[in-house]
């Protein structure tokens, strides 16, 4: 489909600025990557001293509003001290370059991020608290965190699912998180998000083995196993007790690099067949 | 824009050829009536709906009391579907393949949240779904099978005489989304033991709005568009007059050309992928290169984005279109060419030619002489090019 872009997002994609890497950078930041279909290498060099950024540079892997926000974060960074890029928003990203569609507006969050990264690679830092045990991803599709989740309601005062995957692409593929970003912003934004009717906090009845396993056994065939098969994959069950399900991938996805999101795939389907927490492991 | 036009994406939708648009202009203008009228000024009309449902039944291979017409391919599609499961109420199986067309998917995604039970059978990586993976699908309760004779994106044809021949053997109704082959493809019903068939008009030179649906002889039918006893009770509203003869026209004109429209495009199109895999490193043909509609190239350059291809392909004035995500409005690439385990990166950058009987040796040296330069300035932007590639 065609974006009404604007003539200023036309001319940064067209004709972008600092495009590469900057020589003796001291600061870079890397986001996203090919799978998901866009991503950002930035490279500063920033004078210790000042902490003025000297050169900012970019390279860019995705669409046009992704190229020239790319280009529009290097143009508004160049020259302000660390500290004052950090403080520029994804959204003083899109107002440069006019207005970007909002579909769109994950571009300016990924450029922001880069900064971020960059920001925290030029002081040593790892980028995005992982030490923090809140820390996780919740989009296994386009492996978005929750902090990256979070900052983007703050920060535009996002209020539905919708605008949440507009910004950040989480949610936009398998729609298995969902319900976690609808809890999110339950939290964040509690006056905006609409009551959980499930959220009860009751324990779900207790089931019988038979009727554990059929319905994971109906499940596995008529839910996820088609699923698969449109990966060239599949998926065998070898075992189920009360403590966990195990499985084995056949095919491609057995050597997938994303067997990991496979997995979480399969438990979230059981979860919600069998309406309780389940454990699923896989043998390889 | 200042560039010249050059229209690579007749798979989308196609130009009104000019004999079509003069053959409906009187019936835009003077002949107005309603066919449906006792009056001569109306009723005359019908043997012009008579020529063209002639007209088109002969492109195809089939009786003119076979033609059904619609408003699109989409509106056949669903017809087709809900037709076969009206008439055999019992039977709560679909099969279809995992490559169709979303007027196909998104029907059959409906009806499975209505409780009806639907197989996605895979194709393989060359995209063509064999006929053995459907006879696989087939069970005692399938109403329907559905599968297209030309994939939109890729171009490539499933083989349908065997398929229709496998669901034949089985019972079953067989349709087919046959939307890119009808025109193109040479069609003979009388021979291939087809059901239901659903075309569309925009994608033959005629007008967007005017579609049919074939349903053969003897197939027990439901209307899905209840109203008026137009097209013999099978589908209500009335009839589209201009429209219709447009596409009695534009059939006409594709079964008279059609040989020589198949040769002379095909060499188009085989210059095009030729000097694209000479000029271009790192790219990729996708599809089987043999079971193909001779008017699709779709290609893949490694290391960037199909949006930004077309972007800056648009601003050269080349049309073409992709399966990445970005440029399909959703954050997932194509459908078709996951469902062929393109890895993710060849989908996002997959583009697609398609030519038409208009394009010209001038629209292949345009493309080949700008592409090469947008693939280059797009690896210098990604960071992922190998710098032996920009050298």
């Amino acid at each position: 489909m065609a974006w009404d872009y604007s003539e200023k997002v036309k001319q940064h994609y067209l004709h972008p600025k600092n495009v590469g890497v900057v020589e003796n950078a001291n600061a870079v930041g890397e986001i996203g990557s090919m799978v998901c279909g866009d991503a950002l290498k930035l490279t500063l060099r920033i004078t210790p001293e000042t902490g003025v950024i000297e050169d900012a540079k970019f390279q860019t892997y995705g669409c046009g509003s992704a190229i020239a926000s790319s280009s529009a974060l290097t143009e508004l960074i160049k020259g302000r001290t660390l500290d004052e890029a950090l403080k520029i928003t994804n959204q003083d990203l899109a107002d440069f370059l006019d207005g970007l569609p909002e579909e769109k507006m994950h571009c300016s969050v990924m450029g922001r991020e880069a900064l971020q990264a960059a920001a925290a690679n030029y002081r040593g830092e790892v980028f995005v608290h992982e030490e923090d045990d809140e820390f996780h991803t919740v989009c296994h599709c386009f492996s978005v965190n929750n902090v990256t989740i979070e900052n983007a309601i703050r920060e535009n005062h996002l209020t539905t699912v919708e605008q949440v995957t507009h910004y950040t692409k989480a949610g936009g593929a398998c729609r298995n998180c969902v319900p976690e970003i609808e809890q999110i912003l339950r939290r964040l934004a509690p006056e905006a998000a609409p009551a959980d009717a499930d959220a009860t906090g009751d324990e779900p009845p207790p089931m019988s083995m038979f009727r554990r396993i059929k319905i994971i056994e109906e499940t596995l065939e008529n839910d996820i196993r088609p699923a698969l098969h449109t990966d060239s994959g599949g998926l065998e069950l070898l075992d189920v007790s009360e403590a966990e399900v195990v499985v084995r991938f056949l095919g491609r996805c057995g050597s997938c690099a994303q067997s990991g999101a496979t997995l979480d795939f399969v438990r979230t389907r059981l979860e919600k067949a069998l309406g309780r927490p389940v454990s699923v492991r896989e043998v390889k | 824009m200042t560039a010249p036009l050059v229209y690579l994406d007749n798979n989308a939708t196609t130009a009104v050829a000019p004999e079509v648009l003069e053959a409906m202009l009187p019936y835009l203008r003077e002949a107005y009536g309603n066919p449906s009228s006792m009056h001569d000024f109306g009723g005359r009309l019908s043997k012009d709906l008579d020529a063209a449902r002639g007209r088109l039944a002969a492109l195809i291979g089939a009786h003119p009391d076979e033609i059904v017409f619609t408003s699109c391919g989409t509106e056949s599609d669903n017809t087709a579907l809900a037709s076969a499961l009206e008439t055999h109420p019992t039977k709560r199986h679909l099969v279809t393949t995992a490559v169709e067309h979303p007027a196909i998917i998104s029907q059959m995604n409906h009806l499975k949240k209505k409780g009806y039970e639907v197989t996605f059978v895979g194709v393989r990586p060359d995209g063509v779904c064999e006929p053995e993976a459907i006879r696989a699908a087939l069970r005692p309760d399938t109403a329907v099978v559905s599968v297209m004779w030309a994939n939109n994106e890729t171009g490539v044809l499933m083989p349908i005489d065997e398929i229709a021949q496998v669901v034949k053997e089985h019972g079953a109704l067989f349709h087919t989304d046959a939307v890119q082959a009808v025109g193109k493809e040479p069609i003979d019903l009388s021979r291939t033991p087809v059901d239901l068939l659903s075309l569309s008009g925009h994608k033959l030179h005629a007008p967007k709005g005017v579609g049919a649906l074939y349903v053969r002889r003897g197939t027990p039918f439901r209307p899905y568009i209840l109203g008026g006893h137009q097209e013999n009770g099978r589908r209500g509203g009335t009839y589209a007059v201009p429209n219709i003869v447009a596409l009695g026209a534009a059939a006409e004109l594709a079964g008279r050309h059609m040989a020589e429209e198949r040769a002379r495009v095909t060499l188009l199109r085989d210059r095009l992928e030729a000097g694209l895999l000479e000029r271009v490193p790192a790219v990729h043909r996708l599809g089987n290169p043999e079971l193909r509609l001779f008017n699709t190239c779709t290609v893949s350059f490694e290391y960037i984005e199909g949006e930004a291809i077309l972007l800056m392909l648009s601003e050269h004035g080349i049309c073409a279109s992709s399966g990445s995500a970005c440029s399909s409005g959703s954050l997932e690439p194509s459908h078709v060419l996951r469902a062929m385990g393109l890895p993710f990166e060849l989908c996002h950058a997959s583009i697609r030619f398609s030519f038409s009987r208009y394009n010209t040796d001038a629209d292949v040296d345009r493309v080949l002489e700008v592409t090469p330069g947008i693939i280059r300035e797009l690896r210098r932007i990604s960071p992922f090019t190998p710098p032996a590639l920009l050298r």
